[in-house]
Protein backbone atom coordinates (compact mmCIF):
# COMPACT_ATOMS: atom_id res chain seq x y z
CA UNK A 1 0.00 0.00 0.00
CA UNK A 2 1.42 3.14 -1.21
CA UNK A 3 1.23 5.82 2.21
CA UNK A 4 -0.18 9.02 1.08
CA UNK A 5 0.11 12.49 3.14
CA UNK A 6 -3.32 11.78 4.27
CA UNK A 7 -2.31 8.27 5.53
CA UNK A 8 0.67 9.59 7.48
CA UNK A 9 -1.71 12.44 9.08
CA UNK A 10 -3.87 9.96 10.39
CA UNK A 11 -0.98 8.14 11.55
CA UNK A 12 0.65 10.40 13.16
CA UNK A 13 -1.72 10.92 16.25
CA UNK A 14 -1.38 7.43 16.69
CA UNK A 15 2.38 6.78 16.63
CA UNK A 16 2.63 9.97 19.28
CA UNK A 17 0.41 7.72 21.63
CA UNK A 18 2.50 4.41 21.43
CA UNK A 19 5.69 6.43 21.68
CA UNK A 20 4.56 7.75 24.98
CA UNK A 21 4.25 4.16 26.63
CA UNK A 22 7.76 3.57 25.04
CA UNK A 23 8.89 5.81 27.32
CA UNK A 24 7.15 5.51 30.29
CA UNK A 25 9.10 4.76 33.26
CA UNK A 26 10.12 1.87 35.14
CA UNK A 27 7.65 0.19 37.74
CA UNK A 28 8.60 0.49 41.70
CA UNK A 29 12.01 -1.05 42.87
CA UNK A 30 10.84 -2.39 45.83
CA UNK A 31 7.81 -5.02 45.03
CA UNK A 32 6.94 -5.25 48.97
CA UNK A 33 7.14 -2.13 50.28
CA UNK A 34 3.49 -0.30 50.10
CA UNK A 35 3.42 3.47 50.25
CA UNK A 36 0.18 3.51 52.40
CA UNK A 37 1.77 1.77 55.72
CA UNK A 38 4.31 4.07 56.12
CA UNK A 39 4.97 7.98 57.34
CA UNK A 40 8.49 8.88 57.37
CA UNK A 41 9.76 11.37 59.82
CA UNK A 42 13.33 11.78 62.08
CA UNK A 43 14.28 12.28 65.47
CA UNK A 44 17.32 14.31 66.34
CA UNK A 45 18.52 13.75 69.61
CA UNK A 46 20.76 17.48 70.01
CA UNK A 47 22.63 16.58 73.43
CA UNK A 48 23.86 13.05 71.84
CA UNK A 49 25.68 15.19 68.74
CA UNK A 50 29.04 15.66 68.61
CA UNK A 51 29.30 16.89 65.34
CA UNK A 52 31.72 14.87 63.93
CA UNK A 53 30.26 15.52 60.62
CA UNK A 54 29.71 11.59 59.82
CA UNK A 55 26.31 12.62 58.62
CA UNK A 56 27.64 15.36 56.13
CA UNK A 57 30.02 12.85 54.82
CA UNK A 58 27.68 9.65 53.90
CA UNK A 59 25.04 11.95 52.90
CA UNK A 60 27.54 13.30 50.11
CA UNK A 61 28.87 9.90 49.04
CA UNK A 62 25.61 8.59 49.12
CA UNK A 63 23.63 11.04 47.33
CA UNK A 64 26.34 12.39 45.20
CA UNK A 65 25.92 16.47 46.88
CA UNK A 66 28.66 18.26 44.72
CA UNK A 67 31.39 19.99 47.04
CA UNK A 68 29.83 23.26 48.80
CA UNK A 69 26.34 22.30 48.39
CA UNK A 70 24.56 20.30 51.62
CA UNK A 71 22.08 17.85 51.90
CA UNK A 72 22.37 18.30 55.83
CA UNK A 73 24.66 19.88 57.52
CA UNK A 74 25.28 20.92 61.29
CA UNK A 75 25.53 24.07 62.85
CA UNK A 76 27.14 24.76 66.19
CA UNK A 77 25.50 27.36 68.37
CA UNK A 78 27.47 29.24 70.71
CA UNK A 79 24.82 31.14 73.07
CA UNK A 80 26.59 33.86 75.58
CA UNK A 81 25.00 33.95 79.15
CA UNK A 82 23.21 37.03 78.75
CA UNK A 83 22.05 37.12 74.80
CA UNK A 84 19.93 34.20 74.23
CA UNK A 85 18.29 36.03 71.16
CA UNK A 86 21.25 36.33 69.45
CA UNK A 87 23.32 33.06 69.18
CA UNK A 88 26.50 32.81 67.13
CA UNK A 89 25.55 30.23 64.80
CA UNK A 90 28.71 28.39 62.49
CA UNK A 91 29.01 25.93 60.20
CA UNK A 92 31.98 25.93 58.57
CA UNK A 93 31.90 23.60 55.18
CA UNK A 94 28.58 22.22 56.37
CA UNK A 95 30.37 20.56 59.56
CA UNK A 96 31.70 18.03 57.12
CA UNK A 97 35.11 17.79 58.11
CA UNK A 98 33.79 18.11 62.19
CA UNK A 99 34.67 21.89 63.96
CA UNK A 100 37.97 23.37 65.57
CA UNK A 101 37.85 23.63 69.31
CA UNK A 102 35.38 26.34 70.19
CA UNK A 103 37.38 29.84 70.81
CA UNK A 104 34.75 31.48 72.65
CA UNK A 105 35.17 30.40 76.28
CA UNK A 106 31.87 30.36 78.52
CA UNK A 107 28.34 30.17 77.95
CA UNK A 108 26.35 27.29 76.01
CA UNK A 109 27.78 25.77 73.18
CA UNK A 110 26.05 23.19 71.53
CA UNK A 111 25.58 21.43 68.02
CA UNK A 112 21.81 21.02 65.66
CA UNK A 113 22.59 18.56 62.57
CA UNK A 114 19.72 20.26 60.06
CA UNK A 115 18.17 18.46 57.05
CA UNK A 116 14.83 18.51 55.01
CA UNK A 117 12.14 18.69 57.58
CA UNK A 118 9.88 16.65 54.91
CA UNK A 119 7.37 19.14 55.88
CA UNK A 120 3.20 17.11 55.61
CA UNK A 121 2.10 21.07 54.51
CA UNK A 122 5.45 21.89 53.00
CA UNK A 123 5.74 25.19 51.35
CA UNK A 124 8.69 24.35 48.37
CA UNK A 125 5.88 21.89 46.80
CA UNK A 126 2.88 24.01 47.00
CA UNK A 127 5.23 27.02 45.02
CA UNK A 128 6.36 24.63 42.30
CA UNK A 129 4.97 25.46 39.19
CA UNK A 130 5.27 22.43 37.12
CA UNK A 131 4.96 19.25 40.07
CA UNK A 132 8.31 18.79 39.97
CA UNK A 133 8.48 18.63 43.96
CA UNK A 134 5.86 16.73 45.37
CA UNK A 135 4.73 14.77 49.14
CA UNK A 136 4.57 10.95 48.77
CA UNK A 137 1.97 8.90 50.10
CA UNK A 138 4.67 8.06 52.88
CA UNK A 139 5.22 11.48 53.14
CA UNK A 140 8.54 12.42 52.11
CA UNK A 141 9.64 15.50 50.12
CA UNK A 142 11.07 14.32 46.81
CA UNK A 143 11.91 16.10 43.50
CA UNK A 144 11.35 14.82 40.22
CA UNK A 145 14.91 15.88 38.39
CA UNK A 146 13.37 15.51 34.73
CA UNK A 147 10.18 17.72 35.14
CA UNK A 148 12.77 20.89 37.31
CA UNK A 149 12.74 23.51 35.56
CA UNK A 150 15.37 25.04 37.92
CA UNK A 151 13.45 27.84 38.63
CA UNK A 152 14.28 28.05 42.45
CA UNK A 153 10.73 29.28 43.86
CA UNK A 154 11.07 26.39 46.04
CA UNK A 155 14.91 27.24 47.32
CA UNK A 156 13.43 30.78 48.35
CA UNK A 157 10.05 29.36 49.75
CA UNK A 158 11.91 26.70 52.51
CA UNK A 159 11.71 28.13 55.51
CA UNK A 160 14.32 25.90 56.25
CA UNK A 161 17.13 26.86 54.07
CA UNK A 162 17.05 22.67 52.69
CA UNK A 163 17.57 23.50 49.22
CA UNK A 164 19.48 24.26 46.44
CA UNK A 165 20.37 24.21 42.52
CA UNK A 166 22.90 21.25 41.73
CA UNK A 167 25.19 23.16 39.53
CA UNK A 168 25.40 19.95 37.13
CA UNK A 169 22.20 19.45 36.68
CA UNK A 170 21.01 22.45 37.08
CA UNK A 171 18.06 21.35 39.00
CA UNK A 172 16.49 21.58 42.72
CA UNK A 173 18.04 19.38 44.93
CA UNK A 174 17.39 18.23 49.03
CA UNK A 175 17.45 15.72 51.23
CA UNK A 176 15.24 12.69 49.66
CA UNK A 177 15.66 10.91 52.98
CA UNK A 178 17.48 8.21 51.62
CA UNK A 179 14.25 7.19 49.89
CA UNK A 180 16.04 4.78 47.76
CA UNK A 181 17.26 3.25 51.15
CA UNK A 182 14.03 3.38 53.29
CA UNK A 183 12.04 1.45 50.39
CA UNK A 184 14.25 -1.34 50.54
CA UNK A 185 14.43 -1.75 54.95
CA UNK A 186 17.17 0.36 55.20
CA UNK A 187 17.98 3.45 57.50
CA UNK A 188 19.08 6.79 56.05
CA UNK A 189 22.95 6.97 55.46
CA UNK A 190 23.49 9.97 57.94
CA UNK A 191 21.33 7.74 60.86
CA UNK A 192 23.49 4.97 59.50
CA UNK A 193 27.00 6.08 60.39
CA UNK A 194 25.70 8.35 63.36
CA UNK A 195 27.93 6.32 66.00
CA UNK A 196 26.06 8.88 68.98
CA UNK A 197 22.58 7.62 67.71
CA UNK A 198 21.62 11.25 67.91
CA UNK A 199 20.00 10.84 64.64
CA UNK A 200 17.29 8.14 63.95
CA UNK A 201 14.92 7.63 61.18
CA UNK A 202 10.60 6.87 62.71
CA UNK A 203 8.52 5.29 60.43
CA UNK A 204 5.39 7.26 62.20
CA UNK A 205 2.69 4.73 60.88
CA UNK A 206 4.56 1.93 62.34
CA UNK A 207 3.20 1.13 65.75
CA UNK A 208 6.27 -1.47 66.75
CA UNK A 209 8.55 2.26 65.87
CA UNK A 210 10.26 3.61 69.26
CA UNK A 211 9.77 7.17 67.75
CA UNK A 212 6.18 6.70 69.83
CA UNK A 213 7.80 5.97 73.17
CA UNK A 214 9.83 8.46 72.72
CA UNK A 215 7.85 11.04 71.75
CA UNK A 216 5.14 10.47 74.66
CA UNK A 217 8.29 10.39 77.37
CA UNK A 218 10.26 13.66 76.00
CA UNK A 219 9.79 17.07 75.59
CA UNK A 220 10.10 17.38 71.57
CA UNK A 221 9.87 20.79 69.08
CA UNK A 222 10.45 21.27 65.28
CA UNK A 223 11.90 23.89 63.70
CA UNK A 224 10.00 26.94 62.97
CA UNK A 225 6.00 25.71 64.48
CA UNK A 226 5.05 29.20 63.67
CA UNK A 227 5.24 28.32 60.34
CA UNK A 228 2.83 25.68 60.42
CA UNK A 229 4.58 23.43 58.38
CA UNK A 230 3.83 20.58 59.91
CA UNK A 231 7.90 19.55 60.12
CA UNK A 232 8.33 15.88 61.05
CA UNK A 233 11.91 16.32 61.90
CA UNK A 234 11.93 16.14 65.43
CA UNK A 235 14.54 17.62 67.88
CA UNK A 236 14.86 16.56 71.48
CA UNK A 237 16.72 18.79 74.03
CA UNK A 238 16.20 22.06 71.52
CA UNK A 239 17.36 25.17 73.00
CA UNK A 240 15.25 28.04 72.21
CA UNK A 241 17.81 29.75 70.49
CA UNK A 242 17.69 27.15 67.55
CA UNK A 243 16.56 29.23 64.38
CA UNK B 1 -33.37 26.99 8.47
CA UNK B 2 -30.29 28.59 9.17
CA UNK B 3 -29.03 31.42 6.61
CA UNK B 4 -25.25 30.29 5.27
CA UNK B 5 -25.10 27.77 7.77
CA UNK B 6 -21.11 26.83 6.06
CA UNK B 7 -20.00 29.10 7.81
CA UNK B 8 -20.91 27.59 11.14
CA UNK B 9 -20.31 24.01 10.17
CA UNK B 10 -16.52 25.53 9.07
CA UNK B 11 -16.11 26.86 12.13
CA UNK B 12 -17.92 24.40 14.28
CA UNK B 13 -14.80 21.92 12.65
CA UNK B 14 -12.11 24.12 13.51
CA UNK B 15 -13.14 23.85 16.69
CA UNK B 16 -13.57 20.31 16.78
CA UNK B 17 -9.96 20.06 14.87
CA UNK B 18 -8.51 22.56 17.93
CA UNK B 19 -10.40 20.11 20.63
CA UNK B 20 -8.77 16.93 18.77
CA UNK B 21 -5.26 18.31 18.34
CA UNK B 22 -5.52 19.55 22.24
CA UNK B 23 -6.62 16.11 23.30
CA UNK B 24 -3.85 14.04 21.27
CA UNK B 25 -1.36 16.97 22.35
CA UNK B 26 -2.07 16.25 25.99
CA UNK B 27 -2.29 13.06 26.18
CA UNK B 28 0.88 12.25 23.83
CA UNK B 29 3.09 14.99 26.39
CA UNK B 30 1.61 14.90 30.12
CA UNK B 31 3.39 11.47 31.36
CA UNK B 32 0.70 8.02 32.44
CA UNK B 33 1.80 8.40 35.96
CA UNK B 34 1.09 12.19 36.18
CA UNK B 35 -1.89 12.51 38.89
CA UNK B 36 -1.49 9.16 40.13
CA UNK B 37 -0.89 10.08 43.94
CA UNK B 38 -1.33 14.15 43.23
CA UNK B 39 -0.29 17.05 40.89
CA UNK B 40 3.08 15.30 39.88
CA UNK B 41 4.15 12.27 37.87
CA UNK B 42 3.81 9.13 39.85
CA UNK B 43 6.59 7.13 38.50
CA UNK B 44 9.26 9.89 39.38
CA UNK B 45 8.62 8.07 43.60
CA UNK B 46 9.46 4.29 41.98
CA UNK B 47 12.85 5.92 40.35
CA UNK B 48 13.54 7.88 43.29
CA UNK B 49 13.35 4.22 45.24
CA UNK B 50 15.23 2.19 42.51
CA UNK B 51 18.51 4.20 42.85
CA UNK B 52 21.73 1.88 44.07
CA UNK B 53 22.65 2.58 47.07
CA UNK B 54 26.18 3.24 48.34
CA UNK B 55 26.61 2.27 52.25
CA UNK B 56 25.62 -1.49 52.78
CA UNK B 57 24.22 -1.23 56.47
CA UNK B 58 26.18 -2.82 59.45
CA UNK B 59 23.60 -5.82 59.35
CA UNK B 60 25.29 -6.72 56.03
CA UNK B 61 28.79 -6.09 57.32
CA UNK B 62 27.96 -8.60 60.23
CA UNK B 63 26.80 -10.96 58.35
CA UNK B 64 30.62 -12.19 57.08
CA UNK B 65 32.73 -10.21 59.52
CA UNK B 66 31.29 -12.39 62.44
CA UNK B 67 34.35 -12.00 64.73
CA UNK B 68 34.51 -8.09 64.33
CA UNK B 69 30.78 -8.24 65.16
CA UNK B 70 31.82 -10.52 68.36
CA UNK B 71 35.02 -8.16 69.45
CA UNK B 72 32.71 -4.83 68.82
CA UNK B 73 29.70 -6.05 71.08
CA UNK B 74 32.36 -6.33 74.15
CA UNK B 75 33.34 -2.70 73.43
CA UNK B 76 31.72 0.55 74.09
CA UNK B 77 32.01 1.05 69.83
CA UNK B 78 29.78 -1.23 69.52
CA UNK B 79 27.24 0.85 68.75
CA UNK B 80 29.10 2.96 66.22
CA UNK B 81 28.06 1.27 62.60
CA UNK B 82 30.97 -0.16 60.28
CA UNK B 83 30.72 2.42 57.59
CA UNK B 84 31.13 5.36 60.14
CA UNK B 85 34.75 4.89 60.20
CA UNK B 86 35.54 2.37 57.25
CA UNK B 87 33.83 4.66 54.04
CA UNK B 88 30.64 3.71 52.00
CA UNK B 89 31.36 -0.02 51.56
CA UNK B 90 28.03 -1.54 49.33
CA UNK B 91 30.39 -2.65 46.51
CA UNK B 92 32.35 -4.08 48.86
CA UNK B 93 29.03 -6.40 50.36
CA UNK B 94 27.82 -6.93 46.76
CA UNK B 95 31.36 -8.36 45.48
CA UNK B 96 34.20 -8.36 48.25
CA UNK B 97 36.76 -8.71 45.82
CA UNK B 98 35.72 -5.86 43.64
CA UNK B 99 36.53 -3.11 46.32
CA UNK B 100 39.22 -3.43 49.06
CA UNK B 101 38.73 -1.29 52.14
CA UNK B 102 41.67 0.69 52.61
CA UNK B 103 43.63 0.73 56.33
CA UNK B 104 42.50 3.60 58.17
CA UNK B 105 44.57 6.75 59.63
CA UNK B 106 43.61 6.35 63.07
CA UNK B 107 45.36 9.47 64.10
CA UNK B 108 42.79 11.90 62.12
CA UNK B 109 39.84 9.57 62.14
CA UNK B 110 39.27 8.94 65.94
CA UNK B 111 39.98 12.65 66.85
CA UNK B 112 36.82 13.51 64.37
CA UNK B 113 34.66 12.29 67.49
CA UNK B 114 37.16 12.51 70.27
CA UNK B 115 39.11 15.33 69.97
CA UNK B 116 37.64 17.96 72.89
CA UNK B 117 35.47 20.60 72.09
CA UNK B 118 33.14 22.75 74.14
CA UNK B 119 30.04 22.02 72.11
CA UNK B 120 30.25 18.19 72.56
CA UNK B 121 27.66 16.67 75.19
CA UNK B 122 29.83 16.79 78.53
CA UNK B 123 29.86 12.91 79.28
CA UNK B 124 30.97 11.90 75.87
CA UNK B 125 35.03 11.03 76.01
CA UNK B 126 37.29 13.37 74.50
CA UNK B 127 40.94 14.42 74.97
CA UNK B 128 42.86 17.14 73.62
CA UNK B 129 45.28 14.61 70.86
CA UNK B 130 47.93 16.95 70.73
CA UNK B 131 48.87 16.10 74.92
CA UNK B 132 47.13 12.65 75.11
CA UNK B 133 49.30 11.22 72.02
CA UNK B 134 51.56 13.88 71.17
CA UNK B 135 49.96 12.72 67.03
CA UNK B 136 51.26 9.37 67.60
CA UNK B 137 48.29 6.70 65.75
CA UNK B 138 45.35 6.07 68.11
CA UNK B 139 45.85 2.21 67.31
CA UNK B 140 49.31 2.37 69.16
CA UNK B 141 47.44 1.70 72.22
CA UNK B 142 43.43 1.43 71.44
CA UNK B 143 42.54 -1.19 69.39
CA UNK B 144 39.41 0.75 67.25
CA UNK B 145 37.03 -2.19 67.74
CA UNK B 146 37.27 -2.23 71.42
CA UNK B 147 39.07 0.53 72.72
CA UNK B 148 39.41 0.20 76.10
CA UNK B 149 42.90 -0.62 77.46
CA UNK B 150 42.44 -3.94 79.23
CA UNK B 151 44.43 -2.64 82.34
CA UNK B 152 43.36 0.72 82.33
CA UNK B 153 40.71 1.17 85.18
CA UNK B 154 36.68 1.38 83.92
CA UNK B 155 36.46 5.32 85.30
CA UNK B 156 39.68 6.44 83.34
CA UNK B 157 38.46 6.03 80.27
CA UNK B 158 38.23 8.45 77.73
CA UNK B 159 39.82 10.84 79.90
CA UNK B 160 43.75 11.48 80.24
Amino acid sequence: MDITRRHLLALLPAAAVAWKYILAGTPEASPNYKLSEHWWGMLIDIPKCIGCGSCVRACAEENDVPDGYFRTWIERYHVADWRIERPEVESPNGGKQGFPPNEISGGKNFFVPKLCNHCTDSPCTQVCPVGATFVTPDGVVLVDKSYCLGCRYCVQACPYGCRFVNPKTNTAEKCSLCYHRITKGLTTACCEVCPTGARQLADLKNPKDPIHEFLKTHTVQVLKPHMATGAKVFYNGMDGSVR
Amino acid sequence: MFKDIEHLIRLALVIAIAVVAFIVLRVAVVPTSFGQYGHYRGAAVGEAAARPIAFAGHQVCEGCHTDVAEKKKQGKHVVVSCEACHGALARHADDPTSVTPVKLDTATLCGRCHEANSAKPKLFPQVVTADHSGGIACDTCHQPHKPRIEDEKPAAEGKK
